[in-house]
């Protein structure tokens, strides 16, 4: 009887193992089969120029593509209102996709096709982004996708650009900061090796840490769901680096920072952009535990740059809601395309892919140029954390 | 030194799984029956914390009592909506297992209707300090884990062997039958036990969000089943087995971490549950008693 039970509950063991592994949610665009793309197009009228856009607008994604969306609108609307681009409106027209990637591809199909647009900003995720992007380099279409991290996206074509940094990025900037403005000659990292983003944050600070001088003390890494950091943390402190690199989620941080106060770590803790949020999972009495700490953002609203505060007035008044880092890199994504096509004095495809690869650009995400792979090359805002309020201290660019 | 340190780190979350792993021991000790909604006992202590200590602003002792009488309440309650039933018709303890699975997932999915999926996070329960111990440096948290789990299991020890309710439970747990034909109220028996268990879960999880100051609906889910591991790593219905074995899974999770085996952490806990099952199925200190037929 005692046996039968124990192997009973040894395999309920197991299944409830096997369930804690797959209740990880994922982002990417559910099967909506649901066919014929909604259109935000006004009626064309003969000269104006048109660029496309696609974002999800309903679904579960729609959150995403609802602000990019929105920062797009803002900034064609600026744009028009003083003087449109090449003497002529522009003229938005945007799908929504639902974040599906068969619907997106039919809604650029569309675009390109009844629309004849000249442009495309656009997709927001990346699944649906890098099908879109396979249809636009056959077409040669200029296209810029604001907020898809995938890398693979710009490297589907040369007509292919980003206006968000990609992963890796803000691990290399990190260890630059980390070497060069904080003084840091000894590292440790802390990941959660079960998520990409994290892992790739990860790999690319310990890759530029040896550039800039940085000795890797110790790599510690812990699985998703974990509480515990303490014997992690425990290696770390015997090491005494000058600072941690914690590449993960705002959770997570407010775990991690907790329990690296109660070990009494005094190493500077440095994380990137997941950390955004954190201070609403930590509890005011164990904010301290963040106090010094460093990240890296492509947007804060704590920016002391008058056009990053006149962006969220406008777009205030014009939505109702606050701003988030996806409607400023939509609206920092059509002031770059904007911005390509009085460069190149036409609408013509190849003289916009040429003055968009040679762009400098002052957006709100920062100043801003494009690599060889045409993802960008910008200036990250480094914000610090301090009596438990985030605090914008410079924009910083490796 | 080094060394040390993770032993004690070991020791702090260890005395979580021994709070735990005790509710477990006990009743099944009592009734045979692994009460997989245990586990969850401790996420519904937290929230109790949480809510009379952050949502309420009531003081810290308020909320550790509020815990503790409401965790009491509950494990009372789910013996008596879930269990006395199956338990008084001798039903085969495959459906006991089963109902146990059920009001596991309907306290989880409860605490999810009802304080949204998002994690809360706790403030600081109690004073953090570095204590210096020659070279060893030990947080004040590990330390007061350690000393509360050692001074509750002196008293539960006590409990069992020295009070009357204490022989009921013995008696109830040897032969229910012939406890009753003593004249014992085996039903308020065991009601006391789950009662005891989930009393101790509710300190367990005032431990917890003291340490780890998140707390989510699904917490209760691999802390129960590594407390579940060590109370058969220890011996299944032994007080002082349980509390050795929390305190061992404990210190082999934090060993591995420290080795850098952070992805086979889990692997090692259940390894040593599968070793111990082959090797020693009664568990360390467990005695391996003859079934009757």
């Amino acid at each position: 009887m005692k046996k039968r039970i124990l192997a009973a509950a040894l395999a309920a063991v197991m299944l409830s193992v096997s369930a804690t592994g797959c209740s990880q949610n994922s982002n990417t665009a559910s099967g909506n089969a649901a066919a014929g793309a909604s259109g935000a197009a006004s009626a064309a009228s003969g000269d104006t120029i048109k660029i496309g856009g696609l974002a999800p607008l309903t679904g579960s994604v729609s959150v995403y593509g609802i602000a990019t969306n929105n920062g797009i609108k803002l900034a064609v609307d600026e744009a028009n209102k003083s003087g449109g681009v090449l003497g002529q409106q522009i003229e938005y027209i945007s799908y929504d996709e639902k974040g599906d990637a068969t619907e997106a591809v039919n809604a650029y199909n569309k675009l390109v096709q009844n629309d004849q647009v000249i442009a495309l900003v656009g997709d927001v995720t990346s699944t649906p982004t890098l099908a879109v992007a396979q249809a636009a380099a056959k077409d040669g279409l200029p296209m810029i996708t604001a907020t898809a991290t995938a890398a693979g996206v710009t490297a589907t074509g040369e007509n292919i650009f980003r206006a968000c940094v990609i992963d890796p990025f803000q691990g290399e900037l990190m260890a630059s900061y980390s070497a060069k403005k904080l003084g840091a000659k000894t590292a440790a990292i802390l990941y959660n090796m079960a998520d990409d983003y994290s892992l790739g944050v990860a790999e690319a600070y310990k890759q530029a840490a040896a550039s800039v001088g940085i000795h890797i003390v110790a790599e510690e890494k812990y699985q998703t769901n974990d509480v515990d950091f303490k014997s992690q943390l425990t290696s770390i402190k015997s090491k005494n680096p000058d600072v941690v690199f914690i590449p993960v989620y705002y959770q997570d941080v407010a775990l991690i920072a907790v329990q690296a106060k109660q070990l009494g770590i005094t190493s500077k803790l440095m994380g990137v952009d997941g950390w955004d949020g954190v201070l609403d999972k930590i509890d005011k009495s164990n904010v301290s535990a963040l106090d010094g700490t460093y990240y890296c953002s492509q947007y804060t609203a704590e920016s002391t740059d008058q056009k990053v505060q006149d962006f969220i007035k406008n777009y205030k008044a014009a939505y109702n809601a606050e701003p988030n880092m996806f409607a400023v890199l939509g609206y920092d994504a059509m002031n770059m395309m904007i911005e390509s096509i009085k460069t190149a004095g036409s609408t013509d495809s190849d003289a916009i892919i040429k003055a968009m690869a040679g762009l400098k650009f002052k957006g709100l995400t920062g100043d801003i140029t494009f690599d060889s792979d045409r993802n960008p090359v910008k200036t990250c805002a480094i914000i610090t954390i301090k009596d438990g309020a985030y605090k914008f201290v410079e924009y910083y660019n490796k | 030194m080094d060394f040390l340190s993770q032993i004690i780190n070991g020791l702090g979350i260890g005395s979580i799984y021994a709070l735990v792993a005790l509710g477990y021991s006990m009743v099944y000790g009592i009734v045979q029956l692994i009460n997989f909604a245990h586990g969850d006992i401790i996420m519904v202590g937290a929230y109790v914390t949480y809510v009379v200590l952050v949502v309420a602003g009531a003081p810290l002792w308020v909320a550790i009592l509020a815990s503790i009488l409401f965790c009491t309440f509950a494990g009372v309650l789910i013996e008596r909506v879930a269990y006395r039933r199956l338990l008084n018709m001798n039903a085969p303890r495959i459906s006991l297992l089963i109902t146990a699975i059920g009001v596991s997932i309907f306290l989880e999915n409860l605490s999810q209707l009802l304080f949204t999926s998002s994690g809360k996070s706790m403030p600081n329960l109690f004073p953090n300090q570095l204590l210096g111990l020659g070279e060893v440096q030990i947080s004040s948290i590990s330390l007061i884990n350690i000393s509360t789990s050692v001074i509750l299991m002196v008293l539960l020890q006590i409990l069992v062997n020295k009070t009357k309710i204490g022989k009921a439970m013995r008696a109830t747990s040897e032969d229910a039958d012939a406890a009753k034909l003593m004249g014992i109220n085996t039903n308020t028996t065991i009601a006391f036990t789950f009662g005891i268990g989930s009393a101790l879960a509710a300190v367990g999880a005032v431990l917890y969000c003291s340490a780890y100051p998140m707390i989510t609906p699904y917490m209760g889910g691999m802390l129960g089943l590594k407390a579940f591991v060590a109370a058969v790593l220890g011996g299944i219905g032994s007080i002082p087995g349980a509390m050795l074995g929390g305190y061992l899974i404990g210190i082999a999770e934090s060993l591995t971490k420290a080795a850098g085996g952070s992805q086979i952490t889990d692997a090692v806990v259940f390894g040593i549950l599968i070793i111990i099952l082959l090797f020693k199925p009664a568990g360390l200190l467990g005695k391996n008693v003859q079934e009757k037929v």
